[in-house]
């Protein structure tokens, strides 16, 4: 079989991809746990944040960490938007015809990037790129190792924000109790768009950590959209904790099934475990709420 | 009775066209609108008339698809036999991934995304096992005789999808008029409520799922015969469930005519589109999503929703004068 090296290095370098998975997983369990639909735009969000990386390094020459700074807040102010101008007044409060809004916005995202720029795959060089960490029995891509550790600044920064803040307030005493937290005061809709925006922020995020060692093309959002609802169910859906966890896994996971069943059927092991995960045990390895 | 004389009317007029049209594009675009109108047909019985809405109907659309075609081409049966067994497969399709969810109690968005999941599954295994050809896909052979199931003309190949839609109409007629239709159409409503009412939900939703696989599946069956290529982007890819569920939205799902015209309305939109901006890549879908989100917000029961609710508005003041005098 495999020497022990090589899982532990599949096993490390999956923590690291996980990290990336467990972040755009993030903001698909925050609207989750706050708006309870299941945002199917997310991925096409991710492709057009990658997409807006890409031409703040080519056109602006900005260096992909740095443009996190500025993505951040913009697309926080798109996710904002969208929910307030185009999900709420269109979908009248109905679950179903939320899955549907949110379905049509990806098929617009998606094909207006195809129409824009065509399905073509472009990266970007970075002169850090391919540089590694040297453990003694194996190596470590440092763009990847910065990712893990923003993963959990953003992630702690996101807690903070949740504990520490009124918005924060306002946003757990409407994902508890809606009802109860109109009668006091508190703007649903401005805190639904709030909760949207946060969520669309953690993608941009993850797409600035995403893009010197990824690839950008229209359709790329899809393959982690559907490993993002994969971890936000094995986590529980609206569970923080569930989706850090589930992202790491998933990772973990991915990486060895490459390893063991090649490429392509590499990502069977996440259908299967999403499936299984749906059909046994609904609520998540952590048990929140159904 | 009654609700029979609109299907024949509808159907008679459709089968009228070829007779008077001889362009093989409008035909092409006609019979193409019938096969979409047919999947979404499929997609009405569960989701419009069910109320579970299926992200992944293109599973029972591909299974349907390569059974045709992998019947035919590894194992010589004939195309007749082969469109059966892709309709029946797509059924048992249909009641595997249904008896998994529905006993799992998924509802809602749980259920939208494990059927996603169901057909992401079938794209990745067909996109690499050997016997669908992988991702060369699977070609069959050009055959020009009744008993294969192709046609010299477009016009046979209209009527033949159009007899199939016709069939899918009297399906949803039959289903609006039984005691399973209104058990169904409860357990839309409020599942609850019909299991508290004695309704065997779970049994009833399962049913519903393999009419609808089935008729989805009829779809993916044609689609290989007229096309007579397959490979795992069109058979399993999203754009397939994505048409399934637009057509009977915006034309108005869980009612007898809104998948045909739903199917109409987005193909001709379609190719509106493309003769205004061109032919380019992603060009039609974004006016269907854009339609979609449209349809939801201004028009929730879809296109004849709209048509009826005016209707109504037309009248009530008539009444009311009516009354007065």
């Amino acid at each position: 079989m495999f020497s022990p090296v090589i899982l532990i290095t599949a096993i490390l370098n999956g923590l690291l991809t996980g990290a990336v998975y467990a972040l755009v997983a993030l903001g698909l369990t925050l609207i989750y746990g706050v708006l309870h639909i299941i945002n199917f735009a997310h991925g096409a969000l991710l492709s057009a944040a990658l997409f807006a990386a890409f031409f703040a390094f080519h056109l602006l020459g900005l260096d992909p960490y740095l443009a996190a700074l500025l993505l951040a807040p913009i697309f926080f102010g798109l996710g904002y938007a969208i929910q307030r101008l185009i999900i709420s007044p269109a979908s009248h409060g109905d679950d179903r015809n939320m899955l549907l809004v949110t379905l049509g916005l990806s098929v617009v995202i998606e094909n207006a990037l195809l129409y824009a720029f065509r399905a073509d795959t472009r990266t970007i060089d970075l002169p850090y790129a391919f540089q590694t960490i040297d453990l003694g029995f194996t190596f470590l891509p440092i763009p990847r190792l910065i990712g893990f550790c923003v993963v959990f600044a953003v992630a702690l920064v996101l807690w903070a924000i949740m504990r520490r803040t009124d918005v924060g307030k306002a946003i757990r005493a409407v994902a508890k109790e809606k009802l109860g937290a109109q009668l006091a005061g508190i703007e649903v809709s401005h805190v639904y768009a709030v909760t949207f925006g946060l969520g669309t922020a953690c993608v941009a995020i993850a797409a600035c950590l995403l893009i010197p060692t990824f690839y950008v093309n229209p359709s790329v959002g899809e393959a982690f959209v559907l490993i993002a609802f994969t971890i936000v169910v094995l986590g529980g859906m609206g569970s923080v904790p569930g989706a850090l966890v589930g992202g790491l896994v998933i990772g973990v996971v991915e990486s060895l099934s490459g390893l063991f069943l090649g490429e392509s059927l590499g990502q069977i092991g996440i259908f299967l475990i999403f499936i299984a995960v749906l059909l046994v045990r609904p609520t998540g390895l952590f048990g929140a709420r159904a | 009775m009654r609700g029979l004389l609109p299907i024949a009317v509808v159907v008679a007029a459709l089968a009228a066209v070829p007779l008077v049209v001889q362009s093989n594009t409008t035909l092409n675009f006609l019979v193409v609108t019938l096969l979409i109108a047919l999947a979404g047909q499929g997609w009405n019985i569960l989701g419009g008339y069910g109320g579970q809405y299926s992200f992944g109907h293109a599973a029972f659309f591909g299974t349907g698809a390569y059974v045709t075609a992998i019947l035919q081409v590894r194992y010589g049966v004939n195309a007749w036999l082969a469109f059966g067994a892709g309709i029946v497969i797509g059924a048992a399709v249909g009641g595997i991934i249904g008896a998994l969810t529905f006993r799992a109690r998924l509802r809602g968005s749980y259920f939208a995304l494990v059927s996603l999941a169901f057909a992401e599954v079938l794209r990745i295994v067909a996109s690499v096992a050997p016997i669908t050809g992988a991702g060369v896909g699977t070609l069959v052979k050009l055959d020009l005789r009744v008993e294969a199931l192709q046609f010299q003309s477009r016009a046979a190949f209209f009527w033949v999808v159009l007899a199939l839609v016709a069939i899918s109409l009297l399906v949803a007629q039959r289903l609006e008029r039984s005691r399973f239709g209104t058990w169904l159409i409860a357990v839309r409503e409020n599942e609850d409520a019909a299991k508290a009412l004695g309704v065997n939900a779970t049994q009833v939703k399962l049913c519903a799922m393999m009419i609808s696989a089935a008729i989805t599946a009829a779809a993916g069956c044609f689609y290989t015969q007229y096309f007579l290529f397959v490979d795992s982007g069109i058979a399993f890819g999203t754009r397939m469930s994505i048409e399934a569920l637009l057509t009977p939205i915006i034309g108005g799902a869980g009612t007898v005519f809104g998948p045909l015209l739903g199917a109409l309305v987005v193909q001709a939109v379609g190719e509106g589109a493309k003769l205004v901006a061109g032919d380019a890549p992603g060009l039609s879908l974004i006016v269907y999503g854009c339609i979609l989100i449209l349809v939801i917000a201004f028009a929730p029961r879809g296109l004849i929703g709209l048509v009826e609710t005016s209707r109504r508005r037309v009248a009530r003041p008539a009444k009311r004068e009516a009354a007065h005098g």
